[in-house]
């Protein structure tokens, strides 16, 4: 393998003209790694027409922008291409991605190709002598293993929220270095088609002053009334994790996290929900939260505000009584 | 089409996770290793496009915890064939090391689509889909939620992205992609039939190829995070708790 310089590499995420909140967060922590390293902060910024985005970028010392029709929309095959001619040429010590759709497809993909170790799904990121030691979250946040990566090339996927965007924020305009691409992109094997937009016609879970979420643990499709009165005496709606959506008991828009909504309600219950990172980034800028999970180990606690380890169909139709008692209309 | 499905196993949660006494892996004695859930579902997607358009669809486990009753269950489920892939050491390999011989073996028996999961819980070192893509020089999409394979030698799949907006992307076979959820869930096939397809099916075996082993890193420790860090946790009985709550929302002006 190349020996690299001690430089770290963001990819820009961007999806409809516009950068991804995450990569802020991956800037901001970028900037202090670049600095302990000794190398300098660059932002590979790659897509069709995408230079007017570059200001925004202007934590970087610098800005690699490429654009090409080839790479209008994200592919892991187009992007991952440039990627590596660009790193292959000028190596940088540390290529940081988010730990999203499309960062961890690039980075899974690139790590590969490149044959130059991953570690996925970080949440800490640190310098001690030159050697980059990283801690990565599993098993759905129970469990974490701290990492030393060698001295060479190294990517990481970062997990969205594991650090603050505002350092990644800056009034400063970047130094912006334009590219073509410096790889035919004719021969690429996939083709986006079209965007997809979300199904419209539900209720806005982004909309909803207080959500009622309900995970695994609601256990049948029969059990969602015992949610759906709750939020009816809050004035809320009831959203779901990802195992819900995928059995077909409510649909796709009422999905929180990675691949659903981001949700900022004054009130969050979280029902039989673990608290995997990929729910918890959807969520955990919640005014109140309040976690109902028969585990008192949940990852969902170290989010939550307060904790009731309990078996929700203990709590619920307590909780419901109560309110219901409350209603000025009650009987 | 052939389609090839790899199935991983993984860590079971419901179980308390246990380090080992060396500090950087699972004491494997307290582990039970299930079938990775997004894995399921590649399982399940695999499945739908061989009903739909026929071909044949082979599983593809490292012999690993519940391997073998994974593998019974694909077979009922309607996979065509299962291969076990054996000589895997105890504390198992990361996914790099583990993505080097399942490509390997991918790389002989050439199949038109390779399914797997996109993450699985336990993954560390990389993720298997992107890497045996990489290892393959093979066209991928990951983080997908449909398959379809409207035209020949290619495939039609949704990936997925923050928001709930997904891109329709085409993909020239032969390919890698990376199941997050199939378009309807994993089917259920009764114990009945499993046990069934224990005594008339078999799995093929087959010792895993030595492949160079990617450049590894080195796990300093493994460790469990603090348990609740921040939430106050509240005690008594199901209706002191209950009460409790409402108390709180009541204090934020929330209950109407
Ligand atoms: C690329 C990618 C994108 C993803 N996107 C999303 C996303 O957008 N949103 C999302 O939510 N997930 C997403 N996931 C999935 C995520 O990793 C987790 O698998 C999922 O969030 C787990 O959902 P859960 O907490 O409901 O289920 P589990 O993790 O199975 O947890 C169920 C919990 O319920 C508790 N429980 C069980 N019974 C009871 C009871 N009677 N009373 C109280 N508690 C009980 C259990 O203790 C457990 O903690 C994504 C994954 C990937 C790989
Ligand atoms: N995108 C898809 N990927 C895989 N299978 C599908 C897809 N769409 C439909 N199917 C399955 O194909 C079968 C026939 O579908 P249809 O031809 O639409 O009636 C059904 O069992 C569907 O579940």
């Amino acid at each position: 393998m190349s020996t690299s310089g001690q430089d770290v590499w963001v990819y820009v995420e961007h999806l409809k003209g516009e950068v991804l909140g995450h990569t802020y967060e991956l800037l901001g922590k970028g900037r202090e790694v670049a600095g302990a390293l000794g190398g300098r902060l660059v932002a590979v910024l790659a897509g069709s027409a995408v230079q007017p985005l570059a200001s925004t970028l202007g934590v970087a010392d610098s800005v690699l922008c490429i654009e090409d029709a080839g790479l209008a929309e994200f592919t892991p095959e187009g992007h991952g291409a440039v990627l590596r001619a660009l790193a292959e040429k000028d190596p940088p010590r540390l290529m940081l991605f988010g730990a999203t759709s499309a960062g961890m497809d690039l980075a899974a993909l690139t790590s590969a190709t490149m044959g130059i170790p991953l570690v996925v799904n970080c949440k800490e990121i640190g310098i001690e002598d030159d050697r980059v030691v990283v801690t990565s979250q599993m098993c759905g946040g129970k469990l974490l293993g701290e990492v030393e990566t060698g001295g060479n090339m190294v990517a990481l996927t970062v997990l969205p929220g594991a650090f603050p965007s505002q350092k990644g924020l800056s009034d400063r305009a970047p130094t912006v270095q334009n590219l073509p691409s410096p790889v035919p992109l004719e021969g690429v094997r996939t083709r986006v088609t079209r965007l997809l937009e979300p199904e419209a016609g539900d209720v806005d879970i982004t909309r909803a002053p207080v959500l009622i979420a309900v995970g695994r643990g609601i256990q049948r499709q029969d059990n969602l009334p015992l949610a759906e009165e709750l939020a009816g005496l809050l004035g809320g709606a009831v959203c779901a994790s990802r195992p819900v959506i995928d059995q077909g008991w409510l649909p796709l828009t009422r999905q929180v996290g990675k691949s659903g909504m981001v949700v900022k309600p004054k009130f969050y219950l979280a029902l039989g929900i673990s608290g995997a990172s990929e729910h918890v980034e959807g969520m955990k800028d919640s005014e109140l939260t309040i976690a109902v999970n028969s585990d008192p180990r949940a990852p969902i606690f170290d989010v939550a505000d307060y904790g009731v380890a309990a078996d929700m169909f203990d709590v619920l139709p307590i909780l419901t009584e109560e309110l219901r008692a409350r209603k000025p209309s009650a009987p | 089409m052939n389609i090839a499905v790899l199935l991983s196993m993984v860590p079971d949660l419901v179980e308390e996770l246990e380090i080992a006494p060396s500090g950087v892996a699972l004491d494997t004695q307290w582990l039970r290793y299930l079938l990775s859930e997004s894995d399921d579902h590649a399982l399940e997607q695999a499945l739908l496009l061989k009903e739909r358009y026929g071909g044949k669809v082979t599983a593809l486990a490292l012999d690993r915890g519940e391997a073998e009753e994974a593998l019974y269950t694909a077979l009922a489920r309607g996979a065509d064939e299962a291969v076990k892939l054996t000589g895997i050491p105890e504390e198992g390999w990361g996914k790099r090391a583990a993505a080097a011989v399942v490509g390997a073996v991918l790389k002989e028996s050439a199949p038109d689509l390779i399914l797997t999961g996109v993450q699985a819980i336990d993954d560390m070192d990389g993720h298997m889909a992107g890497a045996l893509a990489g290892i393959l020089g093979l066209p991928f999409v990951g983080v997908t939620r449909s398959v379809d394979a409207p035209g020949a030698g290619k495939v039609l799949v949704q990936k997925e992205y923050p928001g709930g907006m997904a891109a329709e992307i085409e993909v020239d076979l032969p390919a890698v992609i990376g199941v997050l959820s199939a378009p309807q869930p994993p089917r259920y096939v009764p114990v009945a039939r499993i046990r069934e397809a224990r005594k008339t099916r078999t799995i093929s075996e087959r010792e895993a190829p030595s492949v160079a082993a990617p450049e590894g890193l080195v796990i300093r420790r493994l460790f469990k995070p603090e348990p609740a860090e921040r939430a106050e946790m509240l005690d008594g009985t199901p209706e002191e708790m209950a009460r409790q709550i409402v108390t709180i929302l009541e204090n934020r002006g929330l209950v109407r």
